[in-house]
């Protein structure tokens, strides 16, 4: 799968916090491997005891015919029992802490997840972005999730929580990211063939760069300038493109694939799946099922000069 | 000795007066619960082999980054077959196999309650088995999981025919598996020796007796969702879609309420088989009989208050979160317990390293970090962050290989002098411990950090991200080591049951009424049975024995 550019800068794991809500989870999961240990080394070690200590030897007795030890008993169920209590009062105290009800407060940032893309809508200013969700830094953020087709899952493991994506259902997610920066996470409910390539890419931006963008993303598509891009447009607009699709500032409203209106600025294409190169869009158009079996895109029969002047056309959507 | 009780069911059995010549059509036709119990175990190994097919070929597709040896759709179709293989069809003959053979010889009786039950019973789950496989020839199989959700598994999102193998193979499975729990629970209560009282059997029938009431109960959330479904699919009801008013996250309800049992349904009978594994070759009593009883039958009524914890993350807020993350925590110190129980069963013993006895000190460390790994998911934060990733992968198969599967293993190497005659030598069964113990441990510990790595469970590739390779490679060639172990256990067992040293009928020095009997067992178990006294008849008799 030469098609397959390598676009992922690296993916962080659980345990790099990037939220305040990731730190909260790490520090009960901290706490919980601490405890976890001490009671697999007291397993292993009690184990290994006895393994060496009691071993039969030849023409041994029978050993001692032993059936309970009310203080061993008591210990062992107290103990676990104490252990247990304690991380049960520690989960209800970060459950509350890390998400809290939401009642009636409005979402900063509504995603949808679709087979096998992102849907991003952006309510304060009605800008929409797909796979490569903008999210401001140093500030609380609450992100609604709902799901367009079957069960979905958002996951971004330097961000703490998951939450599964249920249609017919508004699942909420609170987001305070401390720094800038481009975090990776991915799909993690099995939604069907494309599940692998259902990749999140968020860019986490200062209150300004995303401002910026966030203006920018609400703008309506540019006006093409050359004939080839015009002639890109007319072909986007007559084929069947614009029934899935929508540019914004053209009668192109379909709203079942990603919205195009600013697709040239993004950096991959297929969430996650390559770069956003004029050669890779190229091989998508001509061949969906080839790159991404089982996507609900159609393989097209386009020739190479229609298949050039939609490349530049989606292409000058900046 | 005097022969003092006689075996039940006391009226002429069925099958009693034909030849015991074991040819095919005998087999076949059998309604003896030893040989049932025999090709039970079969069929389980026959599915452990394509299971495990499966599982290499996904492996292989896992291999490397990006790679491409099989498709999404074929992928999607084998991790399916993999898991419901391995849970429906040879996790669960599993127990039943070594259930139908030993419980009646445990309790001194000839014959289970329901003989031709029995044999109905193993054929009905076998043809379901097939059925299920049968979904390959006719447009391919199941492909949403082997929990399935709504509303994936609607005829809207997945077209073909598997889904609907997947109900119909599973319903047949759960008619023959809640038939062989009617049929252990009537045998247990109805069918001992008469001196036995309940407080004289031995853990392992406990476990099973717990557990046919769990099969009880549990299947019919699950048999009820398998109809639901395939009225939405074929008759276009709509339990489970949204567009007409049904709900997706019922399905997940309904498959949990069993979901969550099965898992305690496949490992009870593992714990009643390691409880007389530690005792006989520790030389001691079980510590704390009552104890491991009494936390199996917690568990079991536990079980159907843990269920949502599978669904910490569909946003069903905190205090249902809540309260689900607190049962399962208790779940997690019944468990605890026996872990416990079984360390102090060997703590002053004297301690006889065989085969069955390393598996079950082998169990102790894996079903140890399965159970944290467990608990884990009963603290909701951690589960929000590492549920549907590799790291559950992990914790399931520790539990299912770690847990479950040691536990029969344990009971392979325990009964097979008893079920076929012969011993399998020590050194060779040791082989196969360390191979497959190696091969387990390489193909899934790394998985944890995977999934901490943020690897998503279920994709049929990922990105060459640093390290998911290495360890994806790893987990592969583990998967490896692991198949060519079972090839090797299937050679050993042949070629013991073939060339085998001929076993005696107590091989262990045992403390249950099977050894009792020659090995193998006549096909009428008993002639006469002494006194129970204590919940080990056997050793009580040869010490008497001793003692004239």
């Amino acid at each position: 799968m030469t098609h397959a550019c390598q676009i992922l800068l690296t993916i962080q794991s659980v345990f790099e916090s990037a939220t305040v809500e990731s730190e909260k989870v790490n520090a009960l999961t901290f706490r919980f491997i601490i405890a976890g240990s001490f009671i697999f080394l007291l397993v292993a070690g009690l184990l290994v005891y006895v393994s060496v200590k009691f071993r039969a030897r030849l023409a041994d007795a029978e050993p001692i015919q032993a059936r309970r030890n009310i203080k061993a008993e008591v210990a062992m169920i107290g103990i676990p029992f104490l252990m247990v209590a304690f991380f049960f009062y520690l989960t209800i105290k970060t459950m509350e802490a890390t998400e809290p009800s939401v009642y009636n407060q409005k979402p900063d940032i509504i995603i949808i997840a679709h087979q096998w893309w992102w849907e991003a809508r952006y309510p304060a200013k009605n800008a929409v972005t797909a796979n490569e969700i903008h999210i401001p830094v140093q500030k609380k953020i609450l992100l609604r999730l709902n799901s367009a087709d079957v069960i979905h899952d958002w996951w971004v493991p330097s961000f703490g929580p998951k939450m599964d994506m249920v249609p017919g259902i508004n699942n909420y997610l609170w987001l305070y990211i401390r720094k800038p920066g481009i975090y990776e996470g991915t799909c993690s409910e099995f939604c069907g063939a494309q599940h692998a390539w259902m990749r999140i890419r968020v860019i986490a931006q200062d209150t300004v760069d995303f401002q910026k963008w966030l203006t920018a993303a609400a703008m309506p598509a540019r006006q093409p300038a050359t004939a080839p891009a015009l002639s890109g447009r007319a072909i986007f607009m007559g084929l069947t493109c614009a029934g899935c699709h929508a540019v914004r500032g053209t009668i192109a409203r379909g709203r079942a694939g990603p919205d195009l209106t600013h697709l040239a600025s993004r950096k991959t294409l297929l969430s996650g799946k390559m770069e956003n190169t004029d050669e890779n869009l190229g091989k998508w158009l001509s061949h969906p099922q080839k790159i991404k079996p089982g996507a609900h895109m159609p393989d097209f029969i386009l020739n190479k000069d229609t298949l050039t002047a939609l490349v530049t056309y989606l292409h000058t959507l900046q | 000795m005097e022969p003092v009780h006689l075996p039940r069911p006391q009226s002429e059995l069925p099958d009693l007066n034909i030849s015991n010549g074991q040819g095919l059509l005998q087999w076949i036709s059998t309604v003896d619960h030893k040989q049932i119990g025999i090709m039970y175990l079969l069929f389980s190994v026959l599915f452990l082999c394509i299971g495990g097919l499966a599982a290499l070929l996904f492996r292989i597709q896992l291999a490397l980054p990006n790679n491409a040896f099989i498709g999404p759709e074929m992928f999607s179709q084998l991790f399916t077959m993999h898991g419901t293989t391995m849970i429906f069809f040879v996790l669960t003959p599993g127990i039943l196999g070594f259930s139908v053979y030993f419980t009646p010889l445990m309790i001194g009786a000839n014959e289970m309650a329901f003989p031709r039950l029995n044999a109905f019973s193993l054929w009905i789950a076998f043809f379901g088995a097939l059925l299920l496989y049968f979904s390959f020839f006719n447009g391919g199989a199941p492909d949403g999981g082997w929990f399935n959700y709504a509303p994936l598994n609607e005829k809207q999102y997945a077209s073909g025919n598997g889904i609907d193998y997947y109900c119909i193979g599973l319903l047949l499975g759960g008619i023959g598996t809640a038939s062989t729990a009617i049929n252990l629970i009537v045998t247990i209560l109805q069918c001992r020796v008469k001196t036995m009282g309940l407080h004289h059997l031995s853990v392992f029938v406990w476990m099973v007796l717990v557990n046919s009431f769990l099969i009880l109960a549990a299947f019919p959330a699950i048999n009820a969702a398998l109809c639901m479904l395939l009225l939405d699919r074929q008759l276009q009801a709509h339990f489970f879609d949204l567009s007409a008013g049904g709900s997706p996250l019922l399905w997940q309800h309904l498959f949990w309420l069993f979901g969550h049992p099965e898992v305690y349904i496949l490992i009870l009978p593992s714990f009643g088989i390691l409880s007389e594994v530690f005792q006989v070759f520790s030389r001691k009593p079980i510590f704390g009989y009552g104890l491991l009883v009494g936390s199996g039958i917690v568990i079991a009524l536990l079980a159907f208050g843990v269920w949502m914890h599978h669904m910490f993350a569909a946003g069903l807020g905190i205090t249902i979160n809540g309260f689900f993350s607190a049962s399962s925590l208790l779940i997690g110190v019944a468990t605890g317990v026996k872990i416990f129980s079984w360390i102090a069963t060997m703590w002053g013993g004297s301690l006889r390293f065989t085969t069955a006895m390393m598996f079950a000190c082998a169990f102790l460390v894996e079903f140890t970090i399965g159970g944290l790994s467990g608990i884990s998911f009963a603290i909701v934060p951690i589960d929000w962050q590492l549920t549907d990733t590799y790291y559950v992968v992990a914790h399931i198969h520790y539990v299912f290989i770690g847990g479950s599967l040691f536990g029969l293993l344990a009971g392979l190497f325990y009964w097979f002098p008893k079920m076929s005659g012969r011993m399998i030598r020590d050194r060779n069964g040791k082989i196969f411990f360390w191979l497959f113990v190696a091969g387990f441990n390489m193909t899934f510990l790394v998985q944890h950090a995977l999934g901490a790595m943020g690897m998503s469970r279920r994709v049929y590739t990922y990105p060459d991200v640093p390290g998911y390779g290495t360890l994806n490679l790893i987990s592969t060639c583990g998967a490896f080591i692991m198949g060519i172990s079972v090839l090797y256990l299937l050679y050993l067992l042949i070629q013991s049951k073939r060339y085998g040293k001929e076993a005696p009928g107590d091989p262990w020095d045992a403390y249950t009424l099977e050894w009792m009997t020659p090995s193998p067992p006549a096909l009428k178990n008993f002639e006469a049975l002494p006194p129970v006294h204590s919940e080990r008849p056997f050793r009580d008799l040869k010490i008497e024995r001793q003692e004239k």
